[in-house]
């Protein structure tokens, strides 16, 4: 499945991509799955939204989907199915903090 | 004839400055990574064009990048920094265990031998080393397993590896500090590490004189003579004429003793730089006066260096890798500032002009010197 995902300013300039990119998932359609596929077309993003090694979200980093914060949803539990048909795109967000 | 080129690190992204050997008129490049933290960018010596850059954000992290063509073309490497098996603790400062987390280099220290292999310093401290030019990054988990780690504390900056000298008579020699666990030694390239602190004295930690915990600053080397080492600890700077087996203190008249960098001449191994800052509680120059102080003797005798500098209203600060020296006759100083300032002296310190007034605040500055 095509899954839309909109990336922040930051994130697009080190994937030197678009605002809104597409990534292919296979099977269940869930935040891991999308950042997996994200991270394989853009190697460069590894690291960026989740630690390397605990796979933990970075506190700075959200996640939103159908005006959703699923920042704290599972890793593993299903994107809203609008997401998972790429009605709509899996937002990853910088948080607002800091200067 | 040659070329300088300045590589500045700041709040909000790299710059580069240019200039031929008379280092009179400078161009300006940037900024690099914009809005990113750029906490060190330094050249390789081997290859010049060879840069690395450590980049990093609150909310994305660390990128490291490297160039082969002297900034103008950069390339993201690897960014993975996993500290070596059992984690462990260290003290957090309120004196409760905390595991090691990795949180953004601080200092990368190319080889001088080969071009594809680079050093970092990091936060929480950790000594990682790249022998691919960057693409991958291994601990040298000897420093962090140290019976010692779990009583290193952070500094009010953080727990960092911020310097790493190597000897240049000895490559499997080399010296690393962190704030707020003082300087350690190595003579097997990194296996085994040694606290090298005898002679520090710090109030206000438990143990003045304990075998660690000592907030050193920076620390510096002449290549002509690696066994003299000199330190800028929190308060009190510091000199070893053994190699860090110990050390004595060399504040003599320096209005306070408080700072972040030290550097050396390069071509005079007794004349070293300082700039003092009025305490550790306000970090800006005594009286409003930034100053560099010279030393010819070594310390202790030490002069203030003010023609080009403001004298008057100035309430910035200078951090610990932002003070560096070119390899030209006479010898080129340079130092960037928390107020966004990057000063050049082109007489070893007589007198000086900010290259560029208006950047973000300024991190670290790296010279290169251009055949």
């Amino acid at each position: 499945m095509m899954i839309r995902v909109v990336l922040p300013v930051h994130l697009r300039t080190l994937a030197k991509s678009d605002r809104e990119v597409q990534v292919d998932v296979d099977g269940q359609v869930t935040q891991r799955s999308v950042l997996d596929a994200l991270e394989a077309r853009y190697p460069v993003l590894r690291g960026t939204m989740r630690d390397h090694v605990t796979q933990r979200r970075r506190a700075f980093v959200r996640f939103f989907a159908c005006e959703e914060d699923l920042s704290n949803e599972q890793p593993d539990a299903s994107l809203p199915e609008a997401v998972a048909t790429g009605k709509e795109p899996f937002m990853v967000v910088g948080a607002m903090a800091g200067g | 004839m040659s070329g300088i080129r300045v590589l500045v690190g700041t709040r909000k992204g790299a710059f580069i400055l240019t200039s031929d050997g008379k280092r009179e008129q400078w161009d300006v490049d940037g900024p690099h990574f914009g809005g990113w933290e750029i906490y060190h960018v330094k050249g390789s010596p081997v290859d010049p064009n060879r840069l690395y850059a450590s980049q990093s954000s609150g909310w994305f992290g660390q990128i490291m990048q490297r160039s082969d063509d002297a900034g103008k073309t950069w390339e993201a490497v690897g960014n993975k920094f996993a500290y070596e098996g059992e984690v462990g603790e260290h003290l957090f400062y309120d004196g409760t265990p905390r595991p090691w987390e990795f949180k953004r280099v601080w200092h990368l220290e190319p080889s001088p031998t080969d071009l594809n292999t680079v050093y970092a310093g990091v936060e929480d401290a950790a000594l990682f080393r790249s022998t691919d030019g960057g693409q991958t990054w291994n601990e040298m988990a000897g420093l962090r397993t140290h019976p010692t780690g779990p009583f290193w504390a952070p500094g009010a900056g953080g727990m960092c590896l911020h310097t790493i000298l190597i000897d240049p008579r000895n490559r499997d020699r080399m010296y690393i500090a962190i704030s707020a666990a003082g300087v350690f030694g190595t003579d097997d390239g990194g296996k085994t590490w040694r606290p090298m602190n005898r002679g520090l004295v710090s109030e206000g930690i438990p143990h003045p004189e304990a075998e660690v915990g000592h907030c050193v600053h920076r620390i510096a080397m002449h290549p002509s003579r690696p066994d003299v080492l000199f330190m800028q600890k929190h308060w009190d700077v510091m000199r070893s004429d053994n190699g860090g087996d110990s050390w004595h203190e060399v504040s003599g008249n320096l209005p306070t003793d408080f700072g972040f960098p030290i550097d050396v001449h390069a071509h005079e191994p007794e004349t070293i730089y300082v700039v003092p800052i009025k305490s550790d509680s306000e970090h800006f120059p005594p009286d409003g006066k930034l100053r560099v102080f010279r030393s010819r003797t070594g310390g202790n005798e030490w002069e203030a260096l003010t023609k080009g500098l403001p004298q008057r209203n100035c309430y910035v600060n200078v951090l610990r890798d932002a003070f560096t020296v070119d390899q030209l006759d006479p010898c080129g100083l340079y130092f960037g500032t928390s107020g966004g300032q990057v000063y050049a002296s082109a007489n070893a310190g007589d007198s000086w002009e900010p290259i560029v007034r208006d950047l973000p605040p300024v991190v670290s500055v790296e010279v290169q010197t251009l055949p």
